[in-house]
């Protein structure tokens, strides 16, 4: 499970705020007044909670308080793909890529294959579609990069 | 292309994943609110997400960080050619090393792409990184026939799942926050 470090940092993060990001990854209660829950095991009304994580969820230290689907276990697919973009043409490129829904996470990286992205879909034929569509759009190969095998998998953030 | 779906889920399960895929809402009763959204009871919407969680179709229900934010910005995305008969002992060798967080290999795109072994190694400064990649490479070792490290440089777009746009069945979930 990812921790956040505890050294101090530029990154305006306290106690609480650590806390909560440390121990609300998983296991976020299902019941009525959840929030009121999950404050109390952490020592904090349900208002203070509530008002953290709208702060943390706002500042981008979290990208969301939700839950993380397994989107192959609900039966749906991810692929990563790659696109080697002309440097004029990345930002309409980037545009035009982030405008599929499907497009889950975007990075810009120091390659000639400098954009890579994940297409993650709850309808697996769906797939190729979006990188069609996206080829279409740009005219640019979008070089198809399925895994075939994993091995081991881990979220690890430096404590 | 995966693992077999152990649970498939149906037009409410879509709706609850639609409803809830950029968020919960930060109110004291959100699965009542997403009750609402999707045209259920609470404890319907309860029952599905509790379903979701036993199945595996939620890996888990939380605060989903974000990495930059947070100061792991150095992420390096490591790529080796290396012979397809040595991937069998190398790929396991590689996943285990604590420096890398995921281990993959993926198909070649020859001439423009000869990689077939990715390593996703992340650090909070680059001297870091650097340190754990040369620890991929020596795992390697001779193996590798070539290899590049692709530095992310921006981070353009993070949500998690999304369902498909302009599909009129399910509610449209909160505009795009990034």
């Amino acid at each position: 499970m990812s921790t956040v470090p505890s050294t101090a940092h530029s990154d305006g993060l306290d106690a609480t705020d650590r806390r909560i990001i440390n121990g609300l990854q998983g296991g976020f209660p299902v019941c009525e007044r959840p929030y009121a829950k999950a404050a109390a095991d952490l020592g904090l009304t349900e208002d203070e909670l509530l008002e953290r994580l709208q702060q943390l969820v706002a500042a981008g230290y979290l990208s969301r308080f939700a839950p993380l689907f397994d989107v192959e276990r609900l039966g749906g697919a991810v692929m990563l793909a790659a696109m080697a973009v002309p440097p004029q043409r990345l930002e309409t490129v980037i545009a035009q890529v982030n405008a599929h829904p499907e497009v889950a996470h975007n990075y810009e990286r120091d390659h000639g294959f400098n954009l890579w992205f994940v297409i993650s879909v709850l309808d697996a034929e769906r797939i190729e579609a979006v990188a069609a569509a996206i080829e279409a759009e740009t005219g640019l190969t979008v070089y198809r990069m399925p895994k075939e095998r994993e091995f081991y998998l881990r979220l690890r953030v430096e404590a | 292309m995966s693992a077999t779906p152990s649970h498939a889920p149906d037009a409410l399960d879509r709706r609850i994943i639609a409803a809830t895929q950029e968020g919960l809402p930060l109110v004291p009763r959100p699965y009542a609110v997403i009750a609402e959204r999707v045209g259920t009871s609470e404890s319907e919407v309860m029952a599905r997400i509790r379903a979701l969680l036993d199945t595996g179709g939620i890996r888990r229900l939380g605060a989903v960080p974000q990495h930059y934010a947070l100061g792991m910005r150095f992420n390096a995305m490591t790529v080796w050619d290396v012979p397809d008969e040595r991937v069998d002992d190398l790929g396991p060798a590689v996943g285990a090393l604590e420096a890398v967080s995921h281990c993959y290999t993926r198909p070649r795109h020859p001439p423009e792409w000869s990689y077939n072994l990715f390593a996703m190694v992340h650090g909070r400064d680059q001297d870091t990184v650097e340190a754990r990649i040369g620890e991929v490479a020596a795992t390697l070792g001779g193996a590798v026939r070539a290899s590049a490290v692709l530095y992310s440089r921006r981070l353009l777009k993070k949500t998690g799942l999304r369902l498909p746009a302009g599909d009129d069945e399910f509610p449209h979930p909160e505009s795009e926050r990034e």
